[in-house]
């Protein structure tokens, strides 16, 4: 039997020592004398949401399907643990083996969101490897990172040997057999990196130089080595039909945040939204062969014994073969008790329909996300779901039953004014309006009408990646005008509206679009004892704030500045196919409050046909 | 029709807690493609009913549940598959058709169970096994009893069926169920009381060996284990 790396002392000491004992369902045990590389997959966050993401389930299927390869999983313990841990000198151990993986070959830690950075550096601390990638030597194993926030990764750029950017599926293989290579060959880590750097999408930070303008801006980024390519580019899967994915994924002994089948159905966006970043670094669009995905269905859900099956992706509503493929969910699984959960689909006969048969209408809410609340602002961030289209489907829905609806805004957009601001009371009372619309005898009772705000954040690779962001004190402001508005509506009986808090919008600002200096307050807040910061409960604002005075970083620099068309951006140095030219035309656009088509309407040049696949190539061959 | 399943909890499952071996055994249920029935509704659960809950940290020989088919299967069969969905530290033993009959299932014919439990890292003094032969000459064996609410002094002994030291280990067999329960650790903290020592410093192993169903009556109990109950 595995002996595990905590005692029962401890594991009965903890909340939920499940998180920390492996053995899972389709969890892959091997002999660690028979493979030849070692590779600790991380997702920085507690188990019960690391397991719920379907990356880390993909990669670790695809790694574990090599026989000289054993990927295993690793998450943040918990701080109950943390505490034992650093008490007791434990080193932080990998799920299947349970073996320390500072004596693994890789570290590979998934960076999902900006506010996880302390959970990596806690990771590396209580794995007990150096943080700084410059003090890890031979004998540590390579750090890597990947996931969506390593199209900007230079706040962590110290911390890391290489970025994986863009999709895992296509070149870990082939870094995988340059290890073993020099593995063999007895050479130093530099040489490794050389070689690594070779590779297409491998960013190694510290072959490139930062130097700066006086003002803070970059002056140059360079590289230092002659193996570093001035550009990097972005990784992808052209066929997602024939590409890897789990038929046995790992089932959690306690409940996961996705405690259920996940089937990808297309990776992208065709809609073009310009607050979006996954709309832009996931392009172009890709779908996956419905017959592939009917057989993953079955195999999946006999696999894992699940009692509920979801369909993942940007958009639902936007497969072409989504018809079928509901169809086939329903009449093959809902006799055998399957629940089917169809998330992001736009509200129209064809959804409401299935929602019909796959819910009760009296529990379950509709939902839309206009983002804005007038048409004018709509159109500047290219959100093409006008006020009709939301009325009708509304209207449509309570006619078939339903009462609850929820609505999601986003407050901060650029060019945003109180009128803006104030529209999203007014469509919030329309929605109410058209349920009262329906005589008394026929409806049942009242409505609810719930609107959720949070605060937008100009990511990098988006037209928007130019814009200002505000102080806590203005964001706070914008919700309180709309939380105003809200009150002086006609059913304001009917209305609900909710804002998040102001304080994480800063710090993600600061860190979805930061550069080199960025890192300092990074460690700098977790030597001060940061962590689990997307945690409400453990987040600690002070901290943050007592972390850029100690580095003399300035936030107003990072998010109320203006950046010019022509500034160098921390993440110019990634090419993601989606071009800068197409993004500062779009920028111009949403100045101009035009509406660009999506892909399939019209193409808008956007450069990510280069790849020569998905929604680009659609039809035309 | 209704059947019993009869399972082991070992190694590192003795972590997982109660309700989470329940949504592991629905899970499985699945993967094994037994056909067991559901209730009705939008959202449908399986008719399955566990009996006594383990604690945390126990492991155990004779976990019981009870399930209903919708139709009739080869029971033995139906045991092998269930093993090849398992997970280590879980082993399904046995599984036996049962009465329909409401009042034979799940938690309310359960009366006693069997435990052996260990002390850990040498807590008794050498020698403790004579001393311990004594503990059941006791006329009474009072314990406090802590609830979320209160905490009452009661009298375990009439709840002890059974008290024997084997080995390192004392076995015992004590009233379990929703009409009386008495948990093992309540009667080794007893024990290490009447030895003298200090229950702060001890720690315990327990391991549950059977469960069992009152087939006489009050007064003149018969157990008989729950795979065995006709
Ligand atoms: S090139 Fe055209 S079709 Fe392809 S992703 Fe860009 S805008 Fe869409």
């Amino acid at each position: 039997m595995r002996k595990l790396a905590l005692s029962d002392e401890i594991l009965m000491k903890v909340d939920k020592p499940a998180r920390y004992i492996g053995n899972e369902v389709n969890s892959v045990m091997k002999n660690k004398d028979e493979v030849d590389i070692r590779f600790a997959f991380v997702f920085p966050d507690v188990y019960e949401i690391g397991m719920s993401h379907l990356g880390i389930q993909i990669l670790y299927d695809m790694l574990n399907r090599r026989e000289d390869i054993w990927c295993e999983r690793v998450y943040s313990p918990w701080t109950d643990l943390d505490k034992i841990m650093r008490e007791e000198q434990i080193p932080l151990f990998a799920l299947e083996s349970q073996d320390p993986i500072k004596d693994f070959d890789f570290i590979g830690i998934t960076i999902q969101y900006e506010m996880c950075y302390t959970n990596i550096l806690q990771v590396l601390d209580l794995a007990q490897v150096p943080l700084f990638a410059k003090d890890r030597t031979e004998e540590h194993p390579i750090v890597i990172g990947g996931g969506p926030c390593t199209y900007n990764p230079e706040p962590l750029a110290d911390f890391f040997d290489i970025f994986y950017i863009g999709e895992g599926e296509t070149v870990y293989f082939e870094l995988m057999d340059r290890y073993k290579e020099w593995k063999a060959s007895g050479k130093t880590k530099k040489e490794f990196l050389e070689m690594a750097a070779g590779i297409p999408g491998l960013y190694v930070p510290a072959f490139y130089d930062v130097t700066y303008h006086e003002d803070g801006t970059i002056a140059s980024f360079e590289p230092n080595n002659e193996h570093a390519k001035k550009v990097i580019e972005k990784q992808m899967v052209l066929d997602m039909t024939n590409t890897y994915y789990p038929e046995k994924p790992v089932v959690p002994f306690i409940k996961a945040t996705q405690d259920r089948v996940v089937l990808e159905i297309q990776r992208g966006c065709i809609r073009g939204c310009r607050f979006c970043q996954a709309g832009m670094l996931y392009r172009p669009t890709r779908e996956k062969d419905v017959e592939v995905l009917k057989d993953y269905a079955y195999k999946m859900l006999k696999s894992t014994g699940h009692e509920e099956i979801s369909l993942s992706s940007l958009s639902s509503s936007d497969y072409s073969e989504l018809e079928e493929l509901v169809t086939f969910l329903i009449e093959e699984f809902k006799d055998k008790a399957i629940n089917i959960s169809l998330p992001s689909l736009r509200i129209d006969a064809f959804s409401l329909d299935v929602m019909s048969k796959v819910q009760d209408i009296r529990k379950s809410s509709l939902t839309f996300a206009p983002e804005a609340g007038s048409q004018r602002l709509r159109n500047v961030i290219n959100k093409g779901l006008t006020e009709e289209m939301i009325l009708e489907g509304a209207g449509q829905a309570f006619e078939g039953g339903w009462t609850r609806v929820k609505l999601y805004f986003m407050l901060g957009l650029p060019t945003e004014t109180e009128e803006d601001m104030k529209a999203i009371a007014h469509l919030a009372d329309k929605i109410a309006r058209r349920y009262y619309e329906i005589p008394k005898d026929q409806r049942n009772g009242k409505c609810q009408i719930v609107a959720s705000s949070s605060f937008f954040i100009p990511k990098p690779f988006t037209p928007f990646q130019w814009a200002t962001m505000l102080n806590k004190e203005d964001y706070i402001e914008r919700a309180k005008i709309v939380n105003h508005e809200m009150k002086a509506q006609l059913n304001h009986k009917s209305l609900k509206y909710n804002w998040h808090e102001a304080d994480i919008t800063v710090l993600e600002g600061v860190f979805a679009r930061g550069d080199r200096n960025t890192g300092k307050v990074l460690l700098e807040a977790y030597r001060l004892g940061a962590l689990y910061d997307s945690w409400g409960e453990h987040f600690n604002n002070e901290i943050w704030m007592q972390a850029f005075e100690n580095t003399g970083v300035d936030i107003a620099f990072y998010n109320l500045r203006q950046r010019d068309l022509e500034e160098i951006l921390p993440w110019d140095f990634i090419n993601i196919g989606v071009s800068k030219k197409f993004l500062q035309r779009e920028w111009q656009n949403a100045l101009d409050e035009k509406v660009t088509p999506n892909c399939r309407a019209k193409c808008a040049g956007c450069g990510a046909a280069i790849y020569g696949g998905g929604v680009c190539i659609e039809g035309k061959n | 029709m209704k059947a019993r399943i009869k399972f082991r909890k070992y190694g590192c499952m003795k972590f997982i807690g109660h309700l989470d071996v329940m949504r592991f055994f629905q899970k499985a249920m699945r993967r094994a493609d037994i056909p067991i029935a559901f209730t009705g509704g939008f959202s449908p659960h399986m008719i399955m009913s566990f009996a006594n809950p383990l604690g945390v940290g126990v492991t155990s020989d004779g976990e019981y549940f009870d399930i209903e088919l919708v139709e009739e299967i080869d029971m033995k069969a139906a045991v092998e598959r269930m093993n090849q969905v398992m997970v280590e530290g879980i082993d399904v033993v046995n599984m036996v058709p049962i009465s329909d009959d409401k009042k034979q299932t799940g938690m309310s014919i359960v009366a006693a169970a069997d435990y052996l439990s260990t002390v850990k890292y040498n807590g008794f003094p050498e020698g403790w096994q004579d001393k311990a032969k004594d503990f059941m000459n006791q006329p009474e064996i009072h314990i406090v009893k802590k609830t979320k609410k209160s905490e009452k002094e009661v009298d375990i002994k009439p709840m002890i069926y059974k008290f024997e030291v084997r080995g390192d280990s004392v076995y015992m067999q004590v009233a379990t169920g929703s009409v009386e329960n008495l948990k093992p650790e309540l009667v080794m903290q007893a024990l290490g009381q009447f030895l003298g020592l200090d229950n702060e410093s001890l720690s315990f192993a327990h391991h549950r060996l059977e469960v069992y169903a009152n087939v006489g009556s009050d007064e003149e109990k018969q157990f008989v284990s729950l795979d065995q109950v006709s």
